[in-house]
This record gives structure tokens, C-alpha cells and sequence, in this order.
């Protein structure tokens, strides 16, 4: 019998500077699914439009040797600029925005205000029986958000992936 | 700046980059280039292949023989698909290539439009960059980039896909001196601390080895130049993988020959029980390595390469040294100098020396048969004084050819090591006398292999391109028997080359010379028929059937694990073993 090995993986997250230019980010997502690399999240948006600079953030896992292989691998391609391990490098600011809507019964109704008053999500649209959810904070926080609705009548989600910088002044 | 239109463009940059010659084969889509290489008197020489498959390879071979980029023309859709293996055998094998294919007019893209292919979505995977040229005034600029990043760092294909309408439209033309190449500056000058920390551990180790490879010979000349220097001043004992053959002349006292799958018992040996490994230029393939967790136990390791990404992929090392190999070389040089270290190596050197009684390169030869090995040696013997080139194809000849064929110079040896593309010796060889027209230029091949390519020998006779085809035809697809016999009971599955052709009177179909030698004792004399010949020739060289390649590191074992040949019994392999490749 084979058994097919796994190894220990911690949570990463990697901040990408690349030239916003057709192809960078087919470049960049190319490399992790080539190389069998996980993606748990992935942000992309321009950051500096005169000289056409877009800020990649992506969440992966992997060991310590994996985590250094993508970030080698990241910054040989061309179009990229820098590559940084935040969670490697020291504090950094780490957070998500999620929409959620909730369609519930008028019981489970007091609840699903509570829950986000707890969680301050502020509450971006609503109707008799559905609301709509804006919340923002680390993935944690959205996650243990959304479980605490699923069962209250948890109907969509749409996430924007992780945004993150360094603390301090480095 | 000069107006021109597109395809006047390409052949202005390629001028400008030197190109000489371009191996191509044309349609729709590049009709204006090849108008263009018709009308223009400077346009480079144009090789037309017969597949593009082989224009990729015959680039490989013309730019793995000169250290100049090879640069191929193709048309759009078929024509690049075509070209997919030879740029992945580049990009594996880092060679530096720069092929221009054709692309459906801009307004047509994304149509699915007569021969159009996601060309760029294609080759991602398979190329250091790709450039589609939306702005014919981007097209100068594109392809000076295009040899700028094949060529620098660690050197691979790139391609520059080039829509039909910008081959017509006006187009600025941008000479290279004036661009600046901002993204891509590899560094190339090692960091002085990892130098002084690696001649540290030069100068204290007892059992070194240097473990060269392919890097040294994509440094130049210059770098095997300084490797000899180093070894010589050092006394340190060299291997190599098979892409780094020639770069330490092979007649020197301290080669141990090349390690890995079928290096020999004392390469491996020394990697296994040094306790400083050199590796100069190479990427510890699992080729070399072997099973990783038993890989070079005892050693500290240092690592000169030019890619970053190449440190700690698999093996984590002591000393990573990012620079080109001839940088890195000569800072070890100087310091090793003025430091003063001596290192006694002669323990060593009397371990190193009770391995080498093995002879692990040692066969059974025959007097009925002509054993490949005995084929190599001769052929070796025959030619060894001359002007020569070889390459190979893939399978068992091409590890005969590595073991038994001896290279003294680095660039005179053209395989295809990361990908191990059969079909790729024949046109490669075709680039390399493309090249090197007086000289002597070999594709050591197996009957099977061959095939895959042979087109090419029109292009061979079409060219007046006298390259000779040396088969060992073993009538089996000789390495995967091989594994079968060793991993799966003998069962012969689909490996016997069934239905060949008649060698020589193919050869002479296309107008080449077939020679054929059955017995070993006409061996020397047809070996001679064929260097004399003035054209392209096809040597079938009809070997023992059963012959296997050793000595052999089974898959998933360690290197004090190699198998010397028949007589051992132990040849189980283990599960673990039989998922590898
Ligand atoms: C394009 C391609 N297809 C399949 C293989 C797998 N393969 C490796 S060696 C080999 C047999 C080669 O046979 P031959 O050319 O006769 O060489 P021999 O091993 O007999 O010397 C095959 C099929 C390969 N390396 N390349
Ligand atoms: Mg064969």
C-alpha cells in the first residue's frame, strides 16, 4: 500500500507588488496552481494607477521550506516587484470585509440582531424577513460570524479576500 | 527612431541582437515576417524545419553549442502548439531561447478565430516570460526584452506573440541601447560573506567533493575554466550531473565521472559519505539525489546558483551562494589563495580510489554481439581526436553515451536532461552544425527515438547539413524494458518497437547515406565509412537486445544502495520506490 504523505502547514500571509499589466495575476495564481500550492484567500486590486502597481494578498499554507519556495518562485517572475511574508516578518494588519445576508423567521429575528450587535457588523440593507450584513475584521472573526448565522437562515456570502500591511512604520 | 512596419521591425531587432540564423516554419499568421526575411538582405538565414517541434530543439542545440540565444519563427495556433515540447525541454534544461510565433489579427483574438490559439495562456507554464504586442510601437521593445530575459539570470525560452496586423502596421523602431530592462536584474556577484563562509568549510573539510552541473556551462567558457583552476589548487574530487558534462575535463585525475540514477559507484559513493558537498551550478534533480532523506547524510552543503528559488527547493543548505557560476568561482579562487588553505585529501582520495576498483562502468562484451557500451567506446575512440559534437536522445544509448562518450570541453554536449524528450537529439543536432559547419556533429540515438523526429533529415539534406544519426538499435524501447524487467515481472508492455523501418534504406529515401553494422568487428571500419561520409547519415548499430544500463540507483533508494549490474539479487524495490519516475 502507498500512503500518500502530508506535512505539518501553517497559515501564511503573502503581500505581492506587481505591474498591473495583462497577465500578472494569471502569472501569479498559475505559479500556486502549477506547483500544487493552496490559495485559502486572494485579494487584487490596483494600489498605485501613475505607475501601475497592484497589491496581490493571498492566505496559503504550507511548512516553513514550502512558504520560502513560493516566495522565491514568486519574485522570479517578471512582472513582480516584491514579495513579503507578513505573518514571517513581524505584526501586521490583517483584515477581511464580508456581505452577509440572512433570510430568517420572524422567532429567529431578535437573535440575528444580537449576533451582530456583538460582532458591530453594520446592517446594510433589510426588509421584513431578510438583512443584509456588512462586517469587517480578521478571517476569524467572519468565520465565527457566519457559523453563528448558518442555522438562523444564513442564505449568501461574498467575501473580498484578505487586505494586509505591516505595523509600524517599516 | 525609424518608421517602419512591424516585420521590418522583428528583422531590425534581430539584427541589432546579432541573431544570425532562425529556425522557423511559416503560415498565415506570420506571412509579413517571412515576406520580410524573402525581401530583406539582412534578414537573418532561415532554417526551414519540417516540424516545429524540431525548429525548438535545432535552437537548443545552436544555442547550447555557442552560448548565444537560438530563435525560432513559428506561425500561430498549430505552429505554436507544435512548439510547446521544445520550450518546455528549454525551460527545464535552461537554455536560452526567443520564439516569435504568430498571432490572429488583434481585433480577431478571443474569436476563436482560423488557427488561433490562447498562445500566451499556453506557454505561461512553459516559458521564463511571453509577451502578446497589442501596440505595434511596443513590438521593438518586446522582443530586446525578450532577449534580454532569456539570456540573463538563469537563461530559458521565452516568446513574443506577435498578431498578423502589427506585422503590418507602421511601428517605431526602438534600438536596445535605449530601453532599460527595470524588472528583471538578476543578481549575478555573489554576497562576499557566503564566499568567505564556504572557503571556510573548503578550508577545514576532509572528505569534500565539488557537484557540478549545468550552470557552469550556461556561465561560459570562462567558468569551466576557473572550475579547473579551483579543482586544481583545491584537490578536491569533482562529479558532475549529466547537463554539466564537459565543464571539468573528464581525462583530469580528480573526475570521478558524472553521479546520480547511472553515475558511477564512485561519484555517488563520495556524495554519500562526504562531509562537504560543493554544488556548483546544479539543482539536486531527483535524478541526482536519490532518495532524498539518505541524500549526502554526513555533509555540509554549499550552493552556488543563479536561481534564488533553486536554494532549499529540495535540500536544504548550509551556505546558499545567489550569483552566476563564473562570479562565484573566482571570488572562491581569490580567497582560497589568499588564505593559504591546504587540505589533505589523500584518506580520501584512497577511499575515492578503492570505489573506483569497482569499475562500475565495466560490462560483458561479446564477440557475436555488439554491446552498446562497446558501440560508445568505439565510436568514442574514433572520433575523441576531432572536431566533434554530440548529442542524444533518450533512453539507455543516452546513458551510454554519457558513461562511455568522454568530454573534455563544456559545450560539446547537447541531452535533454529535465524533460527527457525523445526526439530531441536529431534536431538538435541540426542546430548544432547549423552552427558549426566543419565540425563533426553526432546524434547518439535509440531506434525508437529517432523516430519521433525524423522528418528532420529533410531539413538535414535540404540544408547540406551532414550530421550523422548513431543508432543503437536495440529493437526495445530499451528503457522502459529495462524498468519493466526490473519493477513489473518482466512483463513487456507495449516497449518492443515493433514494424521498424528499414534504417538504411530510409536514410537513402531522403537522399542521406545508410550504413549498418551487425557484427563487432565491422564496427570500426562502417564507424569510419561514416565520418568520412560528406552527408547526413544513418548508422544502424544493431546492439545486444537484452543489454541493461548500470550501474543503476533504483528509484526511491540511496546512493550506497546502487545496483552494479545482473549478478544482484536484491533488486526489490520498494513502494514507495515504484511511484517515481
Ligand atoms: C516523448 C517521450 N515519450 C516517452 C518517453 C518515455 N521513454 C523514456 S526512454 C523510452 C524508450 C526510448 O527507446 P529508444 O529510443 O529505443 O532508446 P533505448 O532506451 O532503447 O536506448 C521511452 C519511451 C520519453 N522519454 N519521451
Ligand atoms: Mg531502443
Amino acid at each position: 500500500m502507498i500512503k500518500i504523505k502530508k506535512e505539518e502547514t501553517e497559515s501564511h500571509t503573502i503581500s505581492i507588488l506587481v505591474d498591473n499589466e495583462a497577465g500578472a495575476l494569471a502569472r501569479v495564481i498559475g505559479l500556486f496552481s502549477g506547483r500544487g500550492y493552496n490559495i485559502e484567500s486572494l485579494s487584487v486590486a490596483e494600489i498605485d494607477q501613475d505607475k501601475h502597481k497592484s497589491r496581490i494578498t493571498i492566505v496559503t499554507n504550507g511548512s516553513m521550506m514550502t512558504i520560502n519556495k513560493i516566495k522565491s518562485q514568486l519574485e522570479r517572475l517578471i512582472p513582480v516587484h516584491s514579495v513579503n511574508d507578513l505573518t514571517s516578518e513581524g505584526p501586521s494588519i490583517e483584515r477581511e470585509m464580508a456581505l452577509i445576508k440572512v433570510v430568517c423567521s420572524k422567532s429567529d429575528k431578535e437573535e440575528v440582531i444580537r449576533l451582530s450587535e456583538v460582532y458591530r457588523a453594520k446592517t446594510v440593507d433589510t426588509t421584513q424577513d431578510s438583512f443584509i450584513f456588512e462586517l469587517t475584521g480578521n478571517i476569524e472573526k467572519i468565520n465565527s460570524f457566519v457559523d453563528l448565522l448558518r442555522p438562523l437562515g444564513l442564505e449568501d456570502i461574498s467575501r473580498t479576500g484578505l487586505a494586509a500591511v505591516t505595523r509600524g512604520s517599516k | 527612431m525609424t518608421e517602419l512596419v512591424g516585420a521590418e521591425v522583428v528583422i531590425k531587432a534581430l539584427n541589432d541582437q546579432s541573431v544570425d540564423h532562425v529556425f522557423g516554419y511559416p503560415g498565415g499568421a506570420v506571412l509579413p515576417l517571412y515576406d520580410e526575411l524573402f525581401k530583406n538582405n539582412n534578414a537573418p538565414q532561415h532554417i526551414l524545419v519540417r516540424h516545429e517541434q524540431g525548429a525548438v530543439h535545432a535552437a537548443e542545440g545552436y544555442a547550447r553549442s555557442t552560448g548565444k540565444p537560438g530563435v525560432v519563427i513559428v506561425t500561430s495556433g498549430p505552429g505554436a502548439t507544435n512548439a510547446i515540447t521544445g520550450l518546455t525541454d528549454a525551460m527545464m534544461d535552461s537554455v536560452p531561447i526567443v520564439c516569435l510565433t504568430g498571432q490572429v489579427p488583434t481585433h480577431l483574438i478571443g474569436t476563436d478565430a482560423f488557427q488561433e490559439a490562447d498562445t500566451i495562456g499556453i506557454t505561461r507554464a512553459c516559458t521564463k516570460h511571453n509577451w502578446l504586442v497589442k501596440d505595434p510601437n511596443d513590438l521593438a521593445r518586446a522582443i530586446h526584452e525578450a532577449f534580454h530575459v532569456a539570456t540573463s539570470g538563469r537563461p530559458g525560452p521565452v516568446v513574443v506573440d506577435i498578431p498578423k496586423d502589427i506585422q503590418f502596421a507602421d511601428a517605431k523602431y526602438v534600438p536596445p541601447a535605449e530601453l532599460k530592462y527595470e524588472n528583471y536584474k538578476p543578481q549575478v556577484k555573489p554576497n562576499i560573506a557566503n564566499i568567505e563562509e564556504a572557503i571556510e568549510l573548503m578550508g577545514n573539510a576532509k572528505r569534500p567533493v565539488f557537484y557540478t552541473g549545468g550552470g557552469v556551462i550556461n556561465s561560459g567558457p570562462e567558468a569551466s575554466h576557473l572550475l579547473k583552476e579551483l579543482v586544481l589548487l583545491t584537490g578536491f574530487p569533482v562529479t558532475s550531473t549529466l547537463m554539466g558534462l564537459g565543464a571539468f575535463p573528464s581525462s583530469d585525475k580528480n573526475w570521478l565521472g558524472m553521479l546520480g540514477m547511472h553515475g558511477t559507484y564512485e561519484a555517488n559513493l563520495a556524495m554519500n559519505e562526504c562531509d562537504l558537498l560543493i554544488n556548483v551550478g546544479a539543482r539536486f534533480d531527483d535524478r541526482v539525489t536519490g532518495r532524498l532523506e539518505a541524500f549526502s547524510p554526513l555533509s555540509k552543503k554549499i550552493h552556488v546558483d543563479i536561481d534564488p528559488s533553486s536554494i532549499n527547493k529540495t535540500v536544504p543548505v548550509d551556505v546558499p551562494i545567489v550569483a552566476d557560476c563564473a562570479y562565484a568561482l573566482e571570488s572562491m579562487l581569490m580567497l582560497w589563495k589568499s588564505k593559504g588553505h591546504k587540505v589533505d585529501t589523500k584518506d580520501w582520495f584512497d577511499k575515492i580510489n578503492e570505489w573506483r576498483k569497482k569499475n562500475s562502468l565495466d560490462f560483458k562484451n561479446s564477440t557475436k554481439l555488439i554491446k552498446p557500451q562497446f558501440a560508445v567506446q568505439r565510436l568514442y575512440e574514433l572520433t575523441k581526436d576531432k572536431d566533434v559534437f554530440i548529442t542524444t536522445e533518450v533512453g539507455q544509448h543516452q546513458m551510454w553515451a554519457a558513461q562511455h562518450y568522454h568530454f573534455n570541453e563544456p559545450n560539446r554536449w547537447m541531452t535533454s536532461g529535465g524533460l527527457g524528450t525523445m526526439g530531441y537529439g536529431f534536431p538538435a543536432a541540426i542546430g548544432v552544425q547549423v552552427a558549426h559547419p566543419k565540425s563533426l556533429v553526432i546524434d547518439i540515438a535509440g531506434e525508437a527515438s529517432i523516430l519521433m523526429n525524423i522528418q528532420e533529415l529533410s531539413t538535414a539534406i535540404q540544408h547540406k547539413l551532414p550530421v550523422k544519426i548513431f543508432i543503437l538499435n536495440n529493437q526495445y524501447m530499451g528503457m522502459v524494458r529495462q524498468w519493466q524487467e526490473l519493477l513489473h515481472g518482466g512483463r513487456y508492455s507495449h516497449s518492443y518497437t515493433h514494424s521498424l523501418p528499414d534504417f538504411v534504406k530510409l536514410a537513402e529515401a531522403y537522399g542521406a547515406q545508410g550504413i549498418r553494422a551487425e557484427k563487432p568487428g565491422e564496427l570500426d571500419k562502417k564507424i569510419i565509412q561514416m565520418i568520412d561520409s560528406d552527408l547526413p547519415v544513418i548508422f544502424d548499430c544493431v546492439v545486444d537486445q537484452n543489454e541493461n544500463c548500470y550501474p543503476m540507483i533504483p528509484a526511491g533508494a540511496a546512493h550506497n544502495e546502487m545496483l552494479l549490474g545482473e549478478k544482484e539479487d536484491d533488486h526489490e524495490v520498494s513502494d514507495e520506490g515504484k511511484v517515481l519516475i
